[in-house]
């Protein structure tokens, strides 16, 4: 296999095959997840029923009293690549025409120098984290394979489209190639990691800040 | 034997244009300046080479473009003052003659001259889905390949295969490579070559005797170092993410890229972006129509012509059938989920504290 056919394979049957498996496990774990029956909880809120929920969505944005100054690198470098993957996934120019691809609508695209920036600074962000999660004693404790295997193959298709977009260690046919590939393996593992919070985290948050409400914390 | 330089003078080429030319050639291939004297010395003691130019499974779209090139060049004049022995297209001779003439070349330059191919080998059924003279290209290969110097494999069919490999490859079509190992083979491939390229490459072989420096699929850096993309002069546009939505909208006059219409560019390794076609004319991205890819391994099967490199090849298939099957599944956990609980719920004693004080004895 030369590495024109390796493309043609990543972009062809192996992106069928990850297309698929991704549909399969989403739908499966959404409604795994969704269909779960909780005990009643027959205690009154504290004000609204659910207000609680919505409160929290947006209270979660910012870190508790004194976490900040605890954790600092955690905050701003979780915003930091957080957003950043979001620019580099949803204003790459290549990427509007997947997504298009996808769901038939786009948008305008931001320059390349800027994406190529923002790839940087994400990487930079990522490692940092991973560096203070080995560094400090309780995120190590608290962290096991699920964790790392998440940061990888969210690494992976970061750093393997910043060579392809750069034209760095392989020829651009063969990083292209990694580019998707590992970007298949982040589709695959999202609805079997802790990865599926890209759909779970804005439920979540409500139903925990509900459940909350419930149990006398302020809204 | 005439040499070159007598040949030069004969046809009226001044010794400084033949230098300029030394030089230019010596640029074009990326090799120092000290290159292009020994180039010159070399090709003025050059006797002239025999050459046989085998064509196979092809379209005669690679003598097209070496015959229309630059038309009348000094570049033209080193090819036809090669002693080219045997070419279907050219050569006036037909049937025996032509057949003694390639026969009468190989045995009066035995080990010195060169084979030029284009276009691909079939094998299936053996090899009967082209003959010459009756004879399968597979065989006339072999025996011409017997005692070359060298072969220069020209164009995509010849260098990787090409249309004739192009699934479901009907003729079980393969490469000039893939039959001869015990030779130099060069590929130049593309659809056709650029035609200085094929000159080049030869112009080179008559002043060192040797290939030039070559990469890993045997084609010379000189020319395919780079891909079209690196040289490309809407590569700003690409930089700057403006790209041509259809083909000939404002976008695309302006010169915007074209990588949305599909432009193979990023993974085509060719010169046409900066030696260009007819006397530097031009190249398919000049009038605004996207690389194909053509010089690439394997390129009619690369994904549609016309979708983007990040696009899928094909349109996603059983999207909906792999959501109905996640449904389904995602259904079927659930309701075995309600079932352990309900069988729970059933099962579940209330414990209260004279159970307890009564087990704790």
């Amino acid at each position: 296999m030369n590495e024109l056919q390796f493309l043609s394979w990543v972009r062809g049957p192996a992106l069928q095959i990850s297309a698929t498996l991704f549909l399969i496990g989403i739908m499966w774990r959404l409604i795994e997840i969704y269909s779960l029956r909780y005990h009643p909880n027959f205690a009154e809120p504290r004000r609204v029923p659910g207000a609680s929920g919505w409160h929290t969505l947006y209270r979660r944005f910012f870190p508790p009293e004194g976490m900040f100054e605890a954790s600092p690198i955690t905050y701003i470098g979780g915003y930091i690549f957080h957003i950043g993957l979001a620019i580099i996934i949803f204003l790459f120019d290549p990427h509007l025409g997947l997504i298009k691809e996808f769901i038939g609508i786009s948008w305008n695209a931001l320059p390349s120098p800027i994406i190529d920036f923002v790839t940087v600074v994400t990487l930079v962000a990522m490692v940092t984290v991973l560096a203070n999660r080995l560094k400090c004693p309780v995120k190590r404790f608290l962290s096991g394979g699920q964790e790392y295997f998440s940061w990888v193959v969210t690494f992976l298709p970061v750093l393997t489209g910043y060579l392809a977009a750069n034209h760095l260690l392989f020829s651009y046919t063969t990083t292209l190639a990694l580019h998707i590939l590992s970007a298949e393996l982040l589709l695959i593992s999202i609805p079997f990691s802790n990865l599926l919070h890209i759909f779970t985290v804005w439920p979540s948050r409500w139903f925990n800040g509900a459940v909350n409400g419930q149990r006398g914390v302020p809204v | 034997m005439i040499n070159l330089a007598e040949r030069f003078l004969d046809a009226g080429i001044s010794r400084r244009a033949f230098l300029q030319y030394c030089a230019q050639l010596a640029a074009l291939m990326a090799l120092p300046p000290s290159a292009g004297r020994a180039f010159a010395e070399a090709l003025i003691t050059a006797p002239r080479p025999s050459v046989i130019w085998l064509s196979f499974q092809e379209c005669t779209g690679c003598t097209e473009a070496i015959t229309r090139s630059h038309s009348p060049t000094i570049e033209n004049l080193i090819f036809s003052h090669i002693s080219l022995d045997y070419h279907h297209t050219l050569q006036a001779a037909a049937g025996d003659s032509a057949e003694i003439a390639r026969s009468e070349a190989m045995q009066r330059q035995r080990g010195k001259y060169l084979i030029v191919v284009d276009g691909a080998v079939p094998l299936k059924d053996g090899g009967i889905y082209s003959t010459i003279a009756g004879v399968s290209n597979y065989d006339l290969l072999r025996e011409t390949a017997k005692d070359a110097a060298a072969i220069i494999a020209v164009g995509s069919c010849a260098a990787f295969g090409g249309l004739p490999k192009a699934n479901p490859n009907p003729t079980g079509a393969v490469a000039i490579s893939d039959l001869i190992q015990d030779k130099p083979v060069i590929n130049l491939p593309g659809c056709p070559p650029i035609p200085v390229v094929m000159t080049g490459v030869l112009a080179h072989y008559l002043a060192f005797g040797t290939s030039p420096a070559l990469d890993r699929l045997s084609r010379p850096k000189a020319f395919y170092g780079e891909t079209l993309h690196d040289r490309c002069y809407r590569r700003p546009f690409y930089d700057q993410g403006k790209f041509a939505k259809s083909f000939d909208d404002l976008a695309a006059r302006q010169g915007w890229c074209l990588f949305e219409l599909g432009c193979k560019g990023p993974v085509t390794s060719n010169s046409c972006a900066t030696i260009k076609w007819n006397d530097s004319t031009s190249f398919p991205i000049s009038s605004g129509h996207g690389c194909l890819g053509c010089s690439e391994p394997n390129f009619w099967d690369a994904g549609g012509f016309y979708r983007a490199l990040s696009l899928p090849a094909d349109p996603l298939e059983n999207t909906t059938a792999s959501a109905i099957t996640g449904t389904i599944a995602g259904i079927s956990v659930a309701v075995a989920n309600r079932l352990v609980q309900n069988t729970a719920i059933l099962e579940h004693q209330p414990v209260i504290v004279t159970d307890l004080e009564k087990s704790g004895g």
